[in-house]
């Protein structure tokens, strides 16, 4: 499965990089040949064979309905870029 | 051409959890942004989810509930996609093993028939926060949209329908018995206003008798039951202009305006997304085991449907009446204290729905604020059922009590005197002053028809009623009536 | 007193031969001379060490001290600090301070433990050679032409300098064990699942597990002692019992079977590292052990299922790095996409952006069933294949890298680099305990050498008889005694 130059500027907007076109070449080469290297993965017979999610077989724990987090929006909001009035902000949103 | 609507419904519950579905933040409506996003809601880096054993009971309730299969396993997955009211980048959903299986909703067509809609699955999810669009601005003076992470990780079941119903009012009465299910598990407040309940809609047409489906439009968020029913009449309405005009209807997602009662195309430059599924590695299957789900389905109150059919069947109540007391707990539950306190079924169900119910809309209130309780008005139809008062005089009783004026129906009747007169001497006095004041009426009773007197008594009635200041017992007054009358003939 | 190991150390402050301040103060001192040639440190906290020195002496006062009251570590720099600048290596959190503390830094805090630090790493734990710091390379002490190792590359080098006794790491595909062994140092990857993952910045969560780094095996089952264990934010953590990892160090191995994987002894491996470690595994047989060859059929699908499922994760790991809540924001976003777009790119550096590209596209619509799904079906057999081996034989050992440390900017090759990871890789996959010992050094003259280390791998949970395994080798050799000369501490 080759590695095409569109590709990777769909992957890089799917991910929210900013790519330019010479990025985009930049990684091309890299990426196919790290592509190249999975594709190994092809050569095994995988019929049948559970995906494996997590390493233990392990099923997930329930957690109590308490409400146990108390306000700390300030002490959240020191590391934050942008806010007022307690809310963060970005650029305006056109729905 | 006759056209067919085909509809399926996406709808998203709030679950009353008191913590949200990841974290241990509060999921109360209404507190200042942000202050109830905790470290977990904000994806911090190094936070992990751990799951809320309540939205995981309520889930499963409403699984039981729809007679739907409960898998063993389910598992979350993530949904990858950048929004600013999104934290993570991801929303933590489950898309290949979710929590509910298939089962079924009944709903109740126009023409009193029953109808089973499909529910393909329903399947836990994290909520997003919300955008707020007011006026900021950045530092160059560019305008700026707020974030409010308090709604983001309130836990949400999605509720899939198959592609199974087939008019706008179709649509409205299965969101309401999804609407009544969840409020009589009592997992939602089902607040529409308040966002607890929202809903997708995918319309599509196509010519009558045709098999397959024709393309689709979903429309987005719509959150009351009547503009569910709008958006679909307008939707279809366009699809088959649109078909009719040589167009194609294309597959795309629509808002509804309600302002403007109308559905339009969201940004057109959308780009098709990919939401790069996979379960997600920070939380571990859910297993369900057979034990864990009989409880919960022991403990599962009576539902819509039973309710329902037990009003009918048991109470002997017309399917409409028990359809209307049924469609909401907190009315069924109103209509049965009522019948426990005065022991007839169809007197209640009258009273519920008649006066009480025309007062509550006049008003503009729901059954629980009624200031009138259950047992008062039980209370009030014994005193009817037992010749204290007559009808006349109990709906004196009614709106002394709705007013508040007086504790209990027999605390009115003694203070206004509205006890009904049984005593047949007094009830003759009244009869024989009325005689002796109406000759005219009297002449012409006389001179009637012997059939068409039975409509000229009523006047008699009338005085009699009036000057017993409405206590006189009616049925005595009519018969003592017709005795005296007809003797005078 | 920084030749001593955590262990003796303990035994001295217990002893009053010198105070925590006393020894606080040495490895401030030592970092202070020491470190701006090796950079193990992206930030060091004199003020809340020398603190929490004078804390853990009051409390030993007090008579209220354990085993690790008062001793020195470093805190690789993905670990959430609460107050401290934590940046995973990155420019994205070049500012960030944490605003919690990770379970494990909690766990370290409450048993008297004076952070000394922010240890180096690969940005977001992603590397193998530690180059990949925003922060800049970490020289490795034995030799400052060559790479540490990583992703915990600067936990390694700071305990083989001597600049901490002690440090934790995290490891992903080897980012203990590795740098663990280029350093000479000893390192255990604990069970996933056996320490708690909460507060520790997310690179791969179904691979991710925290561990000590520290001079002796016995060294790394005191800190074990406080770092495992249940923890109810991290759903993938275990309600386990946790073992007294100190209590069966010195066991006997007498009938201990050993397994050597033939795939880890094949093509790619340095003869020089192969006579090192077959020389150290005829100590074992010394010591009463058997030894038998073993087969892991899919060693060689390792690699390239871990390269499609830790870039899957990490992709979706790293979408929260937004702009909007914390970490780097471009100048004046024009729009949302704008936002996201520029902060990103200029935030992650380049193996970082690599990684979010490969896993965005292998998980993208038409690939997920050939990529993803298949990776996780291989990742079964993999595990499997230990699974199987653990029936015959009690721990399996071999080379924990094919090669010594390489030279700082040798390797410019990704994919090579990738596939030096062969042999801790499929670990992290089956989620199995791996523990890397200084087994002896190769190199063109003594003086000069690199280390060389060997792994020793248990099954799910043994956690135990690693470190006794390791531990008595450790009694019968002295690679882990040996120490670099450092240029600057001649001068």
């Amino acid at each position: 499965m080759a590695l095409e130059h569109a590709d990777v500027l769909r992957a890089a907007h799917l991910a929210r990089l900013g790519l330019s076109d010479d990025d985009a070449t930049h990684y091309l080469d890299d990426l196919g040949r790290i592509l190249e290297m999975v594709d190994r993965l092809q050569a095994l017979d995988t019929e049948g064979i559970a995906p494996l999610a997590h390493p233990l077989d392990a099923t997930q724990r329930l957690r109590a309905d308490n409400v146990t987090e108390p306000d700390r929006r300030d002490h959240f909001q020191r590391c934050a870029p942008a806010v007022e009035n307690g809310l963060y902000l970005v650029p305006r949103v056109v729905e | 051409m006759q056209w067919e609507t085909v509809i399926g419904l996406e709808v998203h519950v709030q679950l009353a959890t008191q913590s949200k579905i990841f974290s241990g933040a509060s999921t109360a409506f209404g507190a200042e942004p942000n202050t109830q996003a905790c470290a977990v809601d904000l994806g911090l880096p190094g936070v992990l989810p751990v799951l809320n054993e309540q939205a995981v009971a309520m889930a499963v309730q409403f699984g039981l509930a729809i007679h739907a299969e409960i898998p063993e396993v389910s598992v979350f997955d993530r949904k990858n996609y950048f929004y600013p009211d999104l934290p993570k980048g991801y929303q933590t959903s489950q898309m290949y093993d979710p929590i509910v299986g298939p089962g079924e909703v009944e709903i109740t067509l126009e023409d009193g028939a029953a109808k089973r809609i499909r529910v393909h699955h329903a399947h836990l999810e994290e909520d997003a926060g919300k955008s707020l669009h007011e006026t900021f601005t950045d530092d160059t003076g560019r305008a700026m949209t707020g974030i409010d992470l308090n709604r983001a990780g309130t836990p949400l079941l999605e509720i899939v329908s198959e592609p199974d119903m087939r008019s706008a009012k179709e649509a409205a009465a299965y969101l309401k018995s999804i609407h009544s299910i969840v409020t009589y598990l009592g997992i939602s407040d089902g607040n529409m206003a308040e966002g607890s309940m929202r809903c997708d809609v995918n319309v599509s047409v196509r010519p009558r008798g045709q098999a397959e489906f024709g393309t689709r439009a979903e429309i987005k968020n719509v959150n009351s039951f009547r503009f569910v029913e709008r958006a679909i009449e307008f939707e279809v309405e366009r699809q088959i202009e649109l078909i009719e005009d040589g167009g194609k209807v294309v597959q795309e997602t629509r808002l509804f305006d309600p302002d403007r009662d109308e559905t339009r195309s969201m940004r057109t430059k959308e780009e098709a997304n990919d939401y790069r599924y996979f379960p997600c590695p920070d939380l571990l299957p859910v297993v369900l085991d057979a034990a864990y789900v009989d409880h919960l389905r022991e403990t599962l109150p009576e539902l819509p449907d039973e309710k329902r059919a037990r009003f009918q069947d048991e109470l002997g109540l017309s399917a409409y009446d028990a359809g209307v007391l049924a469609a909401s707990r907190e009315m069924a539950e109103y209509f049965e204290a009522v019948k426990a306190t005065c022991g007839d079924a169809k007197q209640a169900a009258n009273w519920v729905q008649g006066e009480l119910s025309g007062a509550l809309n006049r008003e503009g209130l729901v059954i629980q604020d009624s200031p009138i309780s259950a047992p008062r008005l039980g209370e009030l139809i014994c005193r009817v059922m037992d010749d204290t008062i007559n009808g006349k005089a109990a709906k004196q009783v009614f709106q002394a009590l709705w007013s508040g004026q007086g504790a209990s129906a027999d605390e009115v009747i003694e203070a206004k005197g509205l006890k009904q007169v049984t005593d047949t001497g007094a009830i003759e006095a009244m009869i024989d002053q009325v005689i002796a004041d109406s000759p005219t009426q009297v002449a012409q009773y006389r001179d009637a028809e012997p059939d068409k007197r039975g409509k000229m008594i009523g006047y008699f009635v009338g005085q009699v009623m009036k000057a017993s200041r409405g206590t006189a017992n009616p049925q005595q007054v009519n018969a003592l009536l017709k005795k005296k009358l007809d003797a005078l003939c | 007193m920084h030749d001593k190991t955590l262990t003796e150390l303990s035994a001295s402050l217990a002893a009053g031969e010198f105070t925590s301040r006393e020894l606080t103060e040495h490895q401030l001192g030592r970092i202070e001379r020491l470190d701006g040639a090796l950079n193990s440190f992206i930030t060091v906290t004199p003020d809340a060490a020398r603190e929490a020195a004078d804390h853990a002496d009051a409390a030993r006062a007090q008579g209220d001290a354990g085993p690790l009251t008062g001793l020195p570590v470093a805190i690789k720099d993905l670990f959430c600090t609460d107050g401290v600048l934590t940046t995973a290596g990155s420019r994205m959190l070049a500012d960030f301070v944490a605003p919690y503390d990770a379970g494990v830094v909690e766990r370290l805090k409450a048993a008297g433990t004076v952070s000394l630090g922010k240890a180096n790493l690969d940005e977001f734990a992603m590397g193998s050679s530690n180059e990949n710091s925003a922060f800049g390379a970490v020289k490795n002490p034995w030799d400052s032409t060559a790479v540490p190792g990583g992703s915990s590359g600067g936990s390694a080098a700071a305990v083989a300098a001597g600049l901490a006794p002690a440090a934790l790491g995290t490891d992903t595909g080897g980012s203990i064990r590795q740098p663990a062994a280029f350093c000479g140092i000893t390192g255990l990857k604990p069970t996933y699942g056996r320490v708690s993952r909460w507060g520790i910045i997310a690179y791969a969560s179904s691979l991710d597990q925290a561990g000590p780094m520290a001079r002796t095996a016995e060294d790394c089952a005191l800190l074990m002692n406080t770092i495992a264990g249940h923890d109810a934010r991290d759903s993938t953590c275990v309600a386990r019992g946790v073992p007294d990892y100190t209590a069966e160090l010195a066991a006997p191995l007498t009938g201990l079977k050993i397994g050597l994987p033939k795939e880890y002894f094949g093509d790619g491996l340095d003869p020089a590292v192969e006579a090192a470690v077959r020389e150290a595994i005829s100590v074992y047989e010394s010591l009463g052990a058997t030894v038998r060859e073993v087969s892991l059929p899919h060693t060689h699908y390792a690699v390239p299922a871990y390269y499609v499922i830790a870039p899957a994760e990490a992709s979706s790991n790293l979408s929260r790095y937004d702009g909007v809540r914390f970490g780097h924001r471009c100048e004046n976003p024009s729009d949302l996409v704008d936002l996201y777009k520029r902060s990103r790119a200029e935030g992650f550096g380049e193996e970082v952006q690599r990684r979010i590209l490969i896993g965005t596209h292998t998980l993208s619509e038409g690939f997920f069933d050939a990529y993803y799904k298949k990776a996780q079906q291989v990742r079964r057999l993999i595990r499997q294949d230990f699974l199987d081996a653990f029936q015959d034989v009690d721990v399996l050992m071999g080379p924990t890298t094919p090669t010594p440390a390489f030279d700082l900017g040798a390797q410019k090759d990704p994919v090579s680099m990738y596939l030096q990871d062969i042999y801790t890789i499929a670990v992290n996959l089956a989620g199995i305990p791996g523990i890397s010992v200084p087994a002896g050094f190769v190199g063109k003259r003594p003086a000069e050498g690199r280390p060389v280390g060997l792994q020793i791998l248990g099954t799910h949970f043994a956690e135990q008889r690693l470190l006794n395994v390791a531990h008595r080798f450790q009694q019968a050799t002295d690679w882990h005694l040996r120490r670099p000369e450092l240029a600057e501490e001649n001068a």
